[in-house]
């Protein structure tokens, strides 16, 4: 490596650790990942693209409808933050719930699972080769506990991360498990409003 | 049947990279071709070259990747291998004449008349900047640094552009660290460093290697959340897999230099027993 590619590697870094002109609460990952893509199986057994929330601030969640902790929680805030948000802002914002438990989350089951959190939830599953392609190109993984193919009962471990996409399909956030509902509904309505 | 599917799992990269394909096989080709002509340096050498070689390829084009992605102390071994282990062995193989004998000739001749012009030494100053032993060892330990701020290393592993590039960069000045360290043609582009400045440089990068392992071994808090946030490979209780990964950095990290000196050690000696009558011109006590 020559001195210029190597300073080449120092500039990349201070840029990515001092850019930002508008503060967040929430993590920045602006260019960091891909634009939104995806194909795979609406509540209504339909195949669904990007198209589906085109236009719309959009939350990528991977889960599963039996999930004991971190998907109840997290649906839970977001719900709170939806509640909380101006009904002009709300309005702009979908949720994707993205089952990676196609075997247990049939798209009936996810119909129910995302109305229970409100209207502007979408569920989705896939074939094992669209869940991986989808997770791989937003660098999570998931997998499943020892008790696969056994029991009922098995878990799923899986990315605790909702990923944030403005209206053009481009990655802006990462929410966490300790980012507050606050924190989230002030970021999301300036998502909305830039 | 089982077996050939695990191994082509296993096999196959999980991110292929075109970059790094050509130049792990570009390599191998040129060495092999170099080895076909003549150049043939002994079976320890070529046998160090080529487990250096696929050292890199294993960690960066395999199912081990996936892991490094996954496992904090996956990756920690993943750099372990890039910056210490692969580039130690190559680098020792000193492999040099074997891939110039390797090059085509109608690239050869030209090389040798250009390794020969004055512009080789000008466009050879930054290389020979960054060789300066102070600015190596920064180097060889910042980079490991860099990395681990535990802001860079969210973003690094969120992104697939900057993951290759933590990755280039540690493979590189490996390889440039330990050129260093090795270097054994007075005549060559790479400064030849006194034995005494050799052992210097090796022991200098062993206390900050040693801090920051212990950093994050005995740190009582997740520093990398970016495992938890992202999925692991595998249900592991993070804080055991940050102490995994701690000691990763920490013991294997520095017993690489105590090997260095070793090697550097045998190498003094050989060159004094076997060159006795003459005075030793590469690797004068400092």
């Amino acid at each position: 490596m020559r001195a210029g590619s190597l300073a080449g590697v120092f500039v990349a870094v201070a840029l990515l650790v001092a850019c930002g002109d508008v503060s967040w609460r929430t993590k920045d990952i602006s260019g960091l990942m891909p634009d939104l893509a995806f194909e795979l199986t609406g509540e209504s057994g339909e195949t669904i693209t990007a198209s589906r929330v085109e236009g719309h601030t959009t939350l990528l969640f991977f889960g599963y409808t039996s999930c004991p902790d971190i998907c109840p929680v997290m649906m839970g805030k977001l719900a709170a933050v939806m509640q909380r948000l101006p009904t002009s802002v709300a309005e702009q914002v979908r949720i994707l719930f993205v089952s990676v438990d196609p075997d247990r989350d049939s798209p009936k089951q996810l119909r129910q699972y995302t109305d229970a959190f409100g209207a502007r939830f979408i569920g989705a599953t896939g074939t094992q080769e669209q869940l991986g392609a989808l997770s791989k190109r937003y660098r999570v993984t998931y997998s499943y506990g020892s008790k696969k193919g056994e029991a009922e009962n098995y878990l799923v471990s899986h990315s605790s991360a909702v990923f944030v996409f403005d209206d053009q399909g481009q990655v802006r956030l990462m929410l966490r498990q300790d980012d507050s509902v606050e924190a989230i509904a002030a970021d999301l309505k300036q998502l909305t409003q830039l | 049947m089982e077996v050939i599917a695990g191994v082509r799992w296993f096999l196959t990269p999980w991110e292929f990279a075109p970059l790094v394909q050509a130049a792990i096989w570009g390599a191998a080709v040129l060495y092999l071709s170099g080895c076909w002509r003549g150049a043939w340096p002994g079976i320890p050498r070529v046998a160090a070259f080529a487990i250096g070689l696929v050292g890199f390829y294993v960690v960066t084009q395999t199912r081990l990747d996936y892991y490094a992605q996954y496992l904090f102390y996956a990756h920690r071994g993943q750099h372990l291998v890039l910056h210490h282990l692969a580039p130690f062995l190559v680098a020792l193989s000193a492999p040099a004449p074997v891939l110039a004998a390797g090059l085509p000739r109608v690239v050869n001749e030209p090389w040798r008349r250009w390794r020969r012009s004055r512009w080789l030494t000008v466009l050879s100053l930054p290389y020979r900047l960054l060789q300066h032993p102070i600015i190596a060892g920064v180097l060889f330990v910042g980079l490991i640094y860099l990395w681990l701020i535990p802001s860079v290393h969210f973003d690094a592993m969120l992104s697939a552009q900057l993951y290759w590039l933590m990755n280039a960069s540690m493979a590189l000045d490996g390889l440039l660290f330990w050129w260093l360290i090795f270097a054994r043609d007075a005549a060559g582009l790479t400064p030849c460093l006194s034995f005494g400045k050799r052992v210097a440089l090796l022991v200098a990068v062993v206390p900050p290697q040693i801090l920051v392992g212990a950093i994050m071994v005995f740190s009582e808090t997740n520093l990398f959340d970016v495992y938890s946030v992202c999925g692991r490979a595998f249900p592991i209780n993070p804080m055991t897999d940050q102490q995994l990964g701690g000691v990763l950095t920490w013991i294997p990290a520095a017993m690489m230099s105590v090997i260095g000196v070793l090697v550097l050690l045998a190498m003094r000696l050989n060159e004094l027993g076997g060159e006795a009558a003459r005075r030793p011109k590469t690797l004068e006590v400092a």
